[in-house]
């Protein structure tokens, strides 16, 4: 059924800190591993260690330079995959009923056996978030590793997506976005996560949190009395240095 | 977004047939088929044969053709779902006329069936239409000239190749009304179609990196590395951006075919009798063609605002 399910009680979805992500990759090698083997489907490869190789993998990480108003220059390190849009119009827009949305916690899931590859929910995702089998011509996208995350055979630790665990910046956070006490929504307070393309509407449940403040100046680094200028300020200064800088100012 | 031949061919198609249907329809319902079954008869099965090759081009587009029949399910919640069972629903009266025309039924059912085949062509064509207005993330598609200029073309094409198979196949005077009436339909397809040129190259608010980024408003973005080093689907599927002085040459081309050429041979038939059986002849193709460039342009121009991520400019 591709009606969108009332809010789900529970909201998982991940949190990705891009002040500390370094743009490894191991988010996308990670994701690759587990889902090549995975419960919706493998990731196939077209002529992988060919000329052209081709493939379907589900984590892009960008990396951009970037100058924000405040004049921080930054280079940011984007990893981007499927939100789990409380407005999923992937799902809407799917003529077969293959993309749903779990009414239990709001993952966005795509039925391989039953998708006839019609390229629509791709269209419909401003992300970017799912891509075509090469092989088997069925969409994937992002499964918030189901098969991790529900899984009584893993150790507790190991119940979140692959590439949460295998980021080695903890940049990536997994939780109930819709527990306002749950580890991930503090984070999101507290560093003012934020919705990407909040005016398309889709109101993802994936948040990003955007690079603190730059420490450019010498200032900023703590070290202000050594490097900061060369003022000398009269009121802060001993008797002794005042002397000698009324001495030397003549 | 890429341009898959399977799609234009599938719109297009559709798209004439159904207009062609609809135009005929109204004649029948109005009581003009007694003129002459044969005709009503030859533009049915020729709108069928538009309409299922459409059809059936469609499904190419489709990675798993086998499975297309689930695609009837939700159509609740579905525009292309929605399109694939009006879209089947409509054969059933437009098969129904053609028997009823064909053993000479009552004329109330043949009207009640034409009707029909009339409601449910330009519902098929609306739903066409929705599947692309539906998609906020192609600002190309996402706008209110879309569907009027579906529904305009289809029809400017459908009463196009009804005339000419009407002049052609059983020898009717050239009408200086029917003529009009198509000189302005297509007058119409052309007009709706530059109002939605003039608004797709406006200027107008769109998603900017900062935006895509989650970083603050204002903020200059870069690419500074690709995130992979090969082309992927979304580069393939959505990444197809053709050069502005192609497009011009392009729209200038379409608006010519598909709207020029068909009133100037049009206007020739209307004044010279003589003349008519050389514009039902070249009409139809022309409007064909413009169409295809058309639709051609309809995907290759339109921006999909994924690629924002990649090349940081607005989308």
């Amino acid at each position: 059924m591709t009606s969108l399910p009332p809010t789900p009680p529970r909201k998982l979805g991940l949190v990705i800190d891009l002040d500390i992500c370094v743009g490894c990759h191991a988010c996308a090698v990670a994701c690759k591993q587990w889902n090549d083997i995975g419960a919706h489907g493998p990731l196939n490869d077209i002529d992988a260690y060919g000329a052209q190789p081709d493939g379907a993998w589900l984590n892009r990480v960008h990396s951009y330079d970037a100058c924000t108003p405040a004049g921080d220059e930054l280079t940011v390190h984007f990893p981007r995959s499927c939100l789990h849009c409380d407005n999923a119009a992937c799902v809407t827009v799917c003529p077969t009923g293959a993309s749903f949305k779990r009414a239990e916690d709001g993952i966005v899931l795509v039925d391989a056996d039953i998708c006839i590859g019609c390229n629509l929910c791709a269209w419909a995702c401003p992300y970017g978030a799912r891509e075509i089998d090469p092989v088997e011509h069925t969409m994937r996208k992002c499964t918030l590793c189901v098969d991790r995350i529900d899984n009584p055979a893993l150790p507790e630790a190991e119940r979140q997506p692959a590439c949460v665990s295998a980021c080695p910046t903890r940049a990536r956070h997994f939780g109930d976005l819709a527990d306002p006490d749950s580890a991930v929504s503090k984070l999101v307070r507290e560093r003012d996560g934020q919705d990407l393309m909040p005016e398309l509407g889709y109101q993802p449940t994936n948040k990003y949190l955007p690079p603190r403040r730059r420490r450019n100046k010498a200032g900023d680094t703590g070290a202000g009395a050594q490097l900061d200028g060369h003022g000398f300020d009269p009121a802060a200064a001993t008797p002794l240095q005042r002397w000698a800088d009324r001495l030397l100012s003549r | 977004m890429h341009p898959a031949v399977s799609v234009i061919v599938f719109t297009v198609l559709s798209g004439i047939g159904y207009g062609l249907v609809f135009w005929l329809s109204l004649l029948v319902a109005a009581g003009q088929a007694a003129r002459s079954p044969a005709l009503v008869l030859t533009a049915l099965a020729i709108s069928l044969v538009l309409v299922s090759a459409g059809l059936l081009a469609s499904t190419l587009h489709l990675g798993r053709p086998e499975r297309a029949w689930r695609a009837f399910s939700q159509w609740r919640s579905s525009w292309l779902s929605r399109e694939g069972v009006v879209a089947v629903a409509s054969y059933l009266p437009m098969l129904g006329l053609g028997a009823v025309t064909l053993v000479g039924g009552a004329r109330a059912w043949q009207q009640g069936l034409a009707l029909a085949s009339a409601v449910l062509a330009v519902l098929t064509v609306f739903c066409t239409a929705r599947i692309y207005t539906s998609l906020k993330p192609i600002a190309a598609w996402h706008n209110r000239w879309v569907l009027p200029g579906y529904l305009a073309m289809a029809a400017a094409a459908g009463g196009t190749w009804l005339w000419a198979i009407g002049v052609l196949g059983f020898t009717l005077p050239a009408h200086r009304g029917d003529v009009l009436i198509l000189a302005v339909l297509l007058l119409l397809a052309g007009a709706v179609k530059l109002g939605y040129w003039r608004h797709i190259d406006r200027p107008a608010p769109r998603v900017d990196a900062a935006s895509a980024l989650g970083l603050p408003p204002g903020s200059t973005v870069q690419p500074f590395e690709a995130p992979h080093t090969q082309a992927n689907f979304l580069l393939k599927e959505m990444g197809f951006a053709l050069a502005r002085k192609h497009g011009q040459r392009l729209r200038r081309l379409s608006l010519v075919l598909m709207v020029a050429l068909p009133v100037a041979v049009l206007a020739l038939a209307a004044l010279s009798p003589a003349l008519r059986t050389l514009a039902a002849a070249l009409a139809p193709p022309a409007v064909l063609a413009g169409l295809l460039v058309e639709r051609w342009l309809f995907f290759a121009q339109a921006r999909h605002t994924v690629m924002v991520y990649y090349d940081t400019q607005p989308a």
